[in-house]
């Protein structure tokens, strides 16, 4: 197994005028290929922070990011831009979806913008992503037309269409009923068998406990690190589930 | 580098936000329009002006008679020296830089012909005064000199004179008679339309010098000359040779004044020209207000939808687009904008100036210059403030500009 992530005493602060907000006081984190890490922590603890750095859409004040044992810190713009294109695939807490833009559009976007050519057939591969995560039948709504939980799934399909190496996903379940989140978790489960790292952060134990590993952290430092020891296995899960009148409209329930 | 994807984007974030691409596109397009239309009325004026000075005559110029004074003091009404038709014949002979020279009798009298009567004037000239004037026959013949020798009873009529008389039939070689001496016509004269005073110059009857002087009116003065300077370039020289010979003719010593006026073409011209620039001048500033206001609006426009826009780049930048691709959207946008909202503006600008050409008295002139610079003008603006933030945009952080308020 080699390291994917890997962080040494990784800073980050925030000037407010006089003020200094340690968003991140020293992340000292490693993550191996195929880990599913699940990040907890109460609100304002830095898991957002964290979790765009690792995604290489913020840099930090201070300390190193190694990604697939390259030092991230000294790369050029394009070389960054090209490495959120085509080996990270990063659901926003806040969905970031581009407005009067069907959903097929949104979820098309990375591969406008990936120079590898990985994928010869943009549209197919688009509505294959949004088939996966049950939005088939959505794929010319705009995200005005759509519930935050559907929003939410098209973030989804957009951070695996361009078959990243990590997922990083910041609450992807935030707006999820709990047979939808369960859903979502099935699929970054699947993923994660196929190979992919996922990073998750979450305020639910009850989600972390799909995961295999659980970091705690708390005022911008890791606190605790643990294995999972009987993780759950959504696929197995979700039969068990009481659904819902019609379980894909999954409306805010968190 | 996906140029094909990018440009992609770019027309499909035009046809997504049709509000904000209209009123883009309506400021270039006022921008445009106002200026061409506003300037090509200026020009049309201009240009009509000039044409109407120069149909009256190439290279002409025109000699009065004056007071002649003497240190400013007028000497009296026996020092008015008017013109005789000697003097109109020694120019004639002795002028090297004139190409003719014409006396004009001016008169006027009742006409009748065909079954009606006609009141009109009466001008009494020399051969060369159509070539002075520039100013073709429609049908029949000129009179000669042997006619002014013979104090012939012949006359050309002008359109307005024909229409009267003879609306039906062709007039050469009818008889009329003007102030009860019989004449026949010889010849009809073009349709000349209206000089810069608005004077109708078709209702007008030509006879020979002589006649006019000697047979109508009575008495020896000549109203004033005509002249026309071999070329433009030798206007000067010709109205400097004229002075000679008339200070010549009426005696005048050196030191004195000249007992009369010339007048060239160059100087009514120029004063005519000159108020045209003016109007142009105006005009313009009124196009090049119509091109700020538009110019302000596409900006307002811009900068206003640049927090939404910013939030679009963050977006873009965060699934990996790069900054010259968002640069080359945007930009793509606003030179996409601009063109379409260019091409607009010209097309309407032309329309206004058909329908000012066909419908109004304005004529409308429209200068592939203006054209292209009203067109550069909005194109440069639009584009500037359809890039210049989204450049500022595409050097933030995706996350930065994710947070953009
Ligand atoms: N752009 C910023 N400017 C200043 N302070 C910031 C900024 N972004 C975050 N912070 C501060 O950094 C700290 C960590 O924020 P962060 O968003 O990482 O928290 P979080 O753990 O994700 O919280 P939540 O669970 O509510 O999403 C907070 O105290 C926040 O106020
Ligand atoms: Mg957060």
């Amino acid at each position: 197994m080699s390291t994917v992530i890997e962080t040494r005493n990784l800073k980050k602060n925030y000037e407010m005028g006089s003020v200094i907000v340690h968003a991140l006081r020293g992340i000292n984190l490693s993550v191996e290929t195929g880990e599913f890490v699940s990040i907890m922590g109460a609100s304002g603890s830095g898991k957002s922070t964290l979790m765009n750095m690792l995604g290489c859409l913020d840099t930090p004040s201070d300390g190193e990011y190694l990604l697939d044992g390259e030092n991230v810190n000294n790369l050029t713009r394009n070389q960054y831009a090209d490495i959120r294109n085509q080996k990270i695939g990063f659901v926003f807490q806040g969905f970031n979806l581009l407005a009067k833009t069907s959903a097929l559009e949104n979820v098309e976007l990375p591969l406008f913008y990936d120079r590898s050519n990985r994928v010869p057939h943009t549209l197919k591969a688009a509505m294959g992503a949004l088939e996966r995560v049950g939005l088939a039948d959505r794929v010319h709504h705009q995200p005005n037309q759509m519930s935050g939980g559907e929003q939410q799934r098209v973030a989804v399909a957009r951070a695996l269409v361009n078959n990243p190496a990590i997922i990083l996903a910041d609450e992807p379940t935030g707006n999820l009923d709990s047979h939808t989140s369960v859903e979502i978790l099935a699929l970054f489960q699947e993923l994660n068998d196929q190979g992919i790292t996922v990073v998750l952060v979450t305020h639910e134990p009850d989600i972390a406990l799909y995961s295999r590993r659980v970091i705690q952290m708390s005022d911008g430092r890791i606190v605790g690190d643990r294995t999972v020891k009987n993780r759950l296995i959504a696929k197995e899960v979700l039969p068990t589930l009481p659904t819902i009148e019609n379980g894909e409209n999954g409306e805010d329930k968190s | 580098m996906k140029w094909r994807n990018v440009l992609k984007a770019a027309i499909k974030s035009i046809l997504k936000n049709r509000m904000r691409s209209l009123l883009t596109s309506l400021g270039i397009i006022i921008g445009v329009g106002a200026v061409i239309v506003m300037v090509a009325i200026g020009q049309g004026s201009q240009y009509r002006i000039k044409k109407e000075i120069d149909a009256l005559g190439a290279n002409m110029l025109i000699i009065f008679p004056s007071h002649s004074r003497m240190g400013g003091v007028s000497r009296g009404a026996g020092s008015y020296n008017r013109f005789t038709l000697a003097d109109t014949r020694k120019l004639q002979k002795e002028s090297s830089l004139c190409a003719g020279i014409s006396a004009i009798v001016a008169s006027s009298g009742q006409i009748i012909g065909g079954d009606s009567n006609w009141n009109t004037r009466i001008y009494g000239v020399d051969p060369k005064y159509l070539e002075i004037r520039a100013w073709p026959l429609k049908s029949g013949s000129f009179f000669t000199e042997r006619d002014v020798r013979a104090k012939a009873k012949v006359a050309v009529i002008g359109q307005t004179v024909k229409e009267n008389l003879f609306p039906d039939s062709n007039p050469v070689g009818e008889r009329i008679r003007i102030n009860n001496t019989p004449f026949q016509i010889i010849g009809v004269l073009s349709e000349k339309g209206q000089d810069p005073r608005g004077m109708d110059q078709d209702d007008v009857v030509l006879a020979p010098s002589t006649t006019v002087l000697y047979r109508l009116k009575g008495g020896q003065y000549i109203s004033f000359m005509m002249a026309s300077a071999i070329s433009t370039k030798d206007i000067g020289a010709a109205q400097e040779e004229l002075t000679g010979l008339l200070r010549d003719a009426h005696k005048i010593k050196p030191g004195e004044d000249d007992d009369f006026v010339i007048r060239n073409q160059a100087e009514i011209t120029e004063a005519a020209a000159s108020a045209a620039h003016i109007l142009t001048l105006l005009l313009g500033s009124i196009a090049a207000v119509s091109l700020l206001v538009g110019g302000i609006g596409i900006m307002n426009i811009m900068l206003v939808s640049v927090t939404e826009r910013t939030r679009e780049i963050g977006i873009r930048l965060a699934v990996g687009a790069r900054e010259s691709d968002i640069l080359v959207h945007f930009l793509t946008e606003a030179v996409v904008l601009s063109l379409i909202g260019g091409l607009i503006g010209i097309g309407i600008a032309y329309g206004v100036g058909e329908i000012l050409n066909h419908f109004t008295e304005l004529t409308a002139l429209i200068h592939p210059e203006i054209v292209m610079m009203a067109f550069g003008v909005s194109g440069a603006v639009g584009i500037f403030f359809g890039f210049y933030p989204a450049k500022k945009a595409a050097r933030l952080n995706p996350i930065d500009a994710l947070r953009h308020e």
